[in-house]
C-alpha cells in the first residue's frame, strides 16, 4: 500500500503544481459552479405567468369589461393591446407580440343576461407546449368560476339560495409548497455545472502528455496506470469538494434550499458522481489523438446529454423505452435522483440506494476502462 | 491564392483524424436522433395514486373523468393516507387523489364536499400542469352537479344557466406536440456547439505548438489567415444544418412550414456570431486548456439562456437584458419561426439583423486582437 502512495505522490505533486502555475483555471473550478448557479438560480424557471393577451372586446359592454377584467385581474395574464378587428390577431400572434387572443363577440352582456351561453374565442400560440397546456388550464377555470357565479347569482335572484360549487378542491403540495421551480432545479444546475467542470478539467490530462511527447516518458517509468489515474484525479477531487460546499452553501442561503436528508450520504453521492466525471475525463483524454478532439468529446458527451437526458429539464418517463435505456449511461441522471431525494425529499438510504449503486457502476467502469486503456499504451 | 493553400490544410488536418471526421459529421446526427426523442415535455400520464376512502358512486365518477383525460394513469390504489407518502417519496406517484369519508353523503345532502389532491412538487413543472388539469376537471365536473341540482329543484325551462365556455383554438401547434416545438431549437443548440467547438481551438493549437510563428512570417495577411480558418468551418457547419435538417424533417416529421432558402441564409448569419465568438476565444487564450474551459463556460449560459428550455419572459430583467447579447437567442426565435409559424423576413429582419450586428461585432474584435497579437 504504501508502495502505491509513494508512486502516486510525485503525480499528485506534478498536477498540483501545474494547477497552481495557472491561477486563473483554479479559481474558475472553485468559483464558478458558486457563480453560475447564482446566476441560473435567479434567472430559470418554468412558472407559466404573464401570458401576453391581446384583448378584442366587440360588446363594449358592463359585462364584458368585467369578464375580460377578471383575466386581466390574475398575474397569468397581461393585457398588451386591445383590438376591434378579431382579424388583426393573426399578425400580432405570427409576430410573437401576443401569445393569446380572447374576443368577446358583440351581446356577450345580454347574452349572459338572458341566460344565454355567447360564443367565447380564445387563440393560443401552442408552439411552447407547456405555456399552452397551462394557459388552457387557466382560461378554462377562469371561464368556470364566472359561470358558476353568474348561475349563483341569478339563483340568488329567483329565491334559490345556498347554491354553490358542489366540490372543493383542496391541493396540497408536498415538499415544496409554492412550487417554486428553483428548487426543482437546483439539483439539475448542480449536475450540469460540476459535469462540465470535471470532466473539463481532466479531458486534457493524458493527450496534453502525449501531444507534447511527454507521455513516453511517463510510460517506461514505474508508474502503473492505475497510479497514474488516481494521480490526476487525487487533486482535482479536493478542488471539486471545496467547490460542492460553495455550490451547497448558494443553495442554502440564497435559494433556501437546505439540505433535508443526511449530509453524510449527500457528501458520498456527490463523490461518487464526481470520480465518475473525472474518470470520464481521463477516458476521453487516453482515445483522442489531440486535445482538440478530447475537447470536443468532452462537451459533446458531458453538455447535452446532461443537460437532456438526466431528468433535469425533460421528463425522463415521457422518454421511448431505448432513449430511457439510454440515460442509464448518464450519471446525471441517479444523481439527480439522489440528489432530489436527500436534498428535497429529506428521504433515507432506501429511497435512493439503487441511485448510488448505479453512480458506483458508472465510477467503477470509467476508472477500469481508463486504466486499461492507459495499460495497453494507447493512451 | 494564399487563402486557398490555408483552406487546404484545414481541411487535411479535419481529415487525417478519423475521430474528428466522425465528431464533425456523425456526431450532430447521432445527438439529434438520440436527443430529438428525449425533449418530450408533454404532460401525460401523470401517475396518480388513488386513495378512496367513501367508495361511492359520485367519487367513481370524477375518478374516470380523470383516467378518460388521457393526463392522468392510476398507478396505485391504497387504503390508508400514510400509504400516499411512500409512494410520493418513491417517485411511484406524482399526484394522489383522496376522497374522504362521507364525501358521497355530502353531495347527496347537498353540502359541499372536500376532494383532496396531493402533489409532489419537487418537479414543479409536471406539478403545476397535474394541478392546473385536476382543478379543470374536478371544475366540470362541479358545474354539472350543480346544473343537476337546478335541474331537480325548479321547474323544466324555468332556468336557463348560460354559462361561458370559451372555444379555445390553438395555433402552429395544435396538439400541443413539444416535439414539434425542442427540435428546431435542439438543432440549434448543436450548430452553435460544433462550430464554436471547432473555432476556438483554431488560433490557440498553432499558438500551442508553435506552427503560427511559421504562419506569421509567410506573406500571408493577417485577414487571410482567418478568413482561410474560418471558411472550411462555415463549410463543415452548412453540411451539418443540412443533415439535420433532413433527420429533423425525414425521421422527426417536423413540419417545416417557411423557406428553406431562408433557413440556410439566416443560419449563415448565425454562424458569423458562433465563429466570432470562437475566434476571439481563440486568440484570447493563451493554450488550449484555457480556450477549452472559456468556451465550455460560454456555452454553458448560451443554452440555459437562449429560451430553448426556459422561457425569457419568465426571467429577471437584468438577466433579460443579457440575453440580448446572446446570438443563440434570436437563432432560436427563427428557426422555429420558420419551422412552426413559417413566417417570413417581414417577422424576422430584427432577429437578423441583431445576428448580423453581433457576427460583425465579434470578427472583427477577433481580426483585431489576433494583428495586436501578431505585431
Amino acid at each position: 500500500m504504501s508502495g502505491t502512495l509513494d508512486r502516486i505522490r510525485p503525480v499528485v505533486k506534478k498536477e498540483l503544481r501545474q494547477i497552481r502555475r495557472d491561477p486563473r483555471t483554479l479559481v474558475l473550478l472553485l468559483a464558478i459552479p458558486a457563480f453560475l448557479l447564482i446566476m441560473y438560480g435567479y434567472a430559470l424557471n418554468f412558472d407559466v405567468k404573464h401570458i401576453k393577451l391581446v384583448l378584442c372586446d366587440q360588446d363594449q359592454s358592463r359585462t364584458s369589461r368585467e369578464f375580460a377584467g377578471i383575466f386581466l385581474g390574475t398575474e397569468y395574464f397581461d393585457l398588451v393591446g386591445t383590438i376591434q378587428d378579431a382579424a388583426a390577431l393573426d399578425t400580432l400572434i405570427d409576430r410573437g407580440e401576443a401569445r393569446a387572443g380572447l374576443v368577446l363577440p358583440r351581446g356577450f352582456g345580454n347574452d349572459i343576461a338572458a341566460g344565454r351561453s355567447p360564443a367565447v374565442q380564445v387563440l393560443l400560440d401552442g408552439s411552447d407546449p407547456t405555456t399552452g397546456a397551462t394557459a388552457i388550464g387557466y382560461i378554462n377555470t377562469i371561464a368556470l368560476t364566472y359561470s358558476v357565479r353568474v348561475v349563483t347569482g341569478r339563483l340568488d335572484r329567483l329565491g334559490i339560495s345556498g347554491t354553490g360549487l358542489p366540490i372543493d378542491l383542496r391541493p396540497r403540495v408536498w415538499y415544496n409548497p409554492e412550487l417554486r421551480s428553483v428548487r426543482f432545479l437546483i439539483p439539475g444546475l448542480m449536475a450540469f455545472i460540476l459535469m462540465t467542470v470535471v470532466v473539463v478539467s481532466t479531458a486534457f490530462s493524458v493527450v496534453r502528455e502525449k501531444e507534447r511527447g511527454t507521455m513516453e516518458q511517463i510510460l517506461v517509468s514505474p508508474l502503473r496506470p492505475l497510479d497514474l489515474v488516481a494521480g490526476k484525479t487525487i487533486p482535482y477531487i479536493f478542488i471539486s469538494i471545496v467547490s460542492i460546499h460553495a455550490v451547497l452553501f448558494v443553495a442554502a442561503f440564497l435559494f433556501d434550499v437546505t439540505i433535508k436528508g443526511s449530509y453524510l450520504w449527500l457528501l458520498a453521492v456527490m463523490l461518487l458522481f464526481l470520480i465518475g466525471g473525472l474518470g470520464l475525463g481521463i477516458l476521453i483524454s487516453t482515445i483522442a489523438r489531440s486535445q482538440q478532439v478530447a475537447f470536443m468529446m468532452a462537451i459533446l458527451l458531458t453538455m447535452l446529454p446532461t443537460f437532456i437526458l438526466s431528468g433535469f429539464v425533460f421528463p425522463i418517463r415521457n422518454m421511448p423505452a431505448a432513449i430511457q435505456a439510454v440515460t442509464y449511461l448518464v450519471p446525471a441522471r441517479y444523481f439527480l435522483s439522489a440528489l432530489r431525494a436527500i436534498l428535497l425529499k429529506g428521504a433515507g438510504l432506501g429511497a435512493f440506494w439503487d441511485q448510488l449503486v448505479g453512480l458506483l457502476g458508472f465510477a467503477a467502469l470509467m476508472i477500469a476502462a481508463s486504466a486499461i486503456r492507459l495499460r495497453r499504451g494507447e493512451g | 491564392m494564399p487563402i486557398m493553400s490555408i483552406i487546404h490544410k484545414e481541411f487535411a488536418q479535419i481529415r487525417r483524424d478519423r475521430r474528428m471526421v466522425f465528431i464533425l459529421f456523425a456526431a450532430p446526427v447521432l445527438q439529434l436522433i438520440l436527443f430529438g426523442y428525449a425533449v418530450n415535455l408533454d404532460v401525460r400520464d401523470i401517475p396518480a395514486a388513488v386513495c378512496d376512502l367513501d367508495r361511492s358512486p359520485e367519487g367513481r365518477e370524477i375518478l374516470a373523468a380523470f383516467t378518460n383525460s388521457g393526463y392522468f394513469t392510476v398507478t396505485a390504489r391504497v387504503g390508508r393516507l400514510e400509504e400516499i407518502d411512500r409512494l410520493i417519496d418513491n417517485g411511484r406517484a406524482a399526484l394522489a387523489i383522496v376522497f374522504p369519508r362521507g364525501f358521497g353523503d355530502d353531495l347527496r345532502a347537498g353540502r359541499q364536499a372536500a376532494v383532496q389532491i396531493v402533489v409532489d412538487g419537487t418537479e414543479s413543472r409536471s406539478a403545476l400542469i397535474g394541478l392546473n388539469y385536476a382543478a379543470m376537471i374536478i371544475g366540470r365536473q362541479s358545474q354539472k352537479l350543480l346544473l343537476e341540482t337546478i335541474v331537480r329543484r325548479l321547474p323544466a325551462g324555468a332556468f336557463e344557466p348560460g354559462l361561458v365556455d370559451p372555444a379555445i383554438r390553438v395555433w402552429y401547434n395544435p396538439e400541443l406536440r413539444s416535439r414539434t416545438f425542442m427540435v428546431p431549437g435542439v438543432l440549434a443548440l448543436i450548430l452553435l456547439m460544433m462550430t464554436m467547438m471547432l473555432t476556438s481551438m483554431a488560433v490557440v493549437r498553432e499558438k500551442e505548438m508553435g506552427t503560427l510563428e511559421q504562419l506569421i512570417v509567410t506573406p500571408i495577411r493577417p485577414w487571410q489567415l482567418i478568413l482561410g480558418k474560418l471558411l472550411p468551418f462555415v463549410l463543415v457547419g452548412l453540411a451539418d444544418v443540412t443533415l439535420i435538417l433532413g433527420i429533423a424533417t425525414f425521421w422527426f416529421r417536423v413540419p417545416l412550414r417557411g423557406s428553406v432558402l431562408l433557413l440556410y441564409g439566416l443560419s449563415l448569419i448565425f454562424m458569423l456570431s458562433t465563429l466570432g465568438l470562437g475566434l476571439l476565444i481563440s486568440t484570447v487564450s493563451q493554450n488550449q486548456q484555457q480556450a477549452m474551459m472559456t468556451s465550455a463556460f460560454t456555452m454553458m449560459p448560451m443554452i440555459l439562456l437562449s429560451g430553448f428550455a426556459f422561457p425569457i419572459e419568465n426571467m429577471p430583467g437584468v438577466i433579460q437584458a443579457v440575453t440580448y447579447a446572446i446570438p443563440l437567442r434570436y437563432y432560436i426565435v427563427v428557426i422555429r419561426g420558420i419551422f412552426l409559424k413559417g413566417v417570413g423576413m417581414a417577422a424576422l429582419w430584427d432577429e437578423a439583423l441583431a445576428m448580423l450586428g453581433l457576427g460583425a461585432a465579434l470578427l472583427a474584435l477577433s481580426v483585431v486582437r489576433f494583428r495586436k497579437k501578431i505585431e
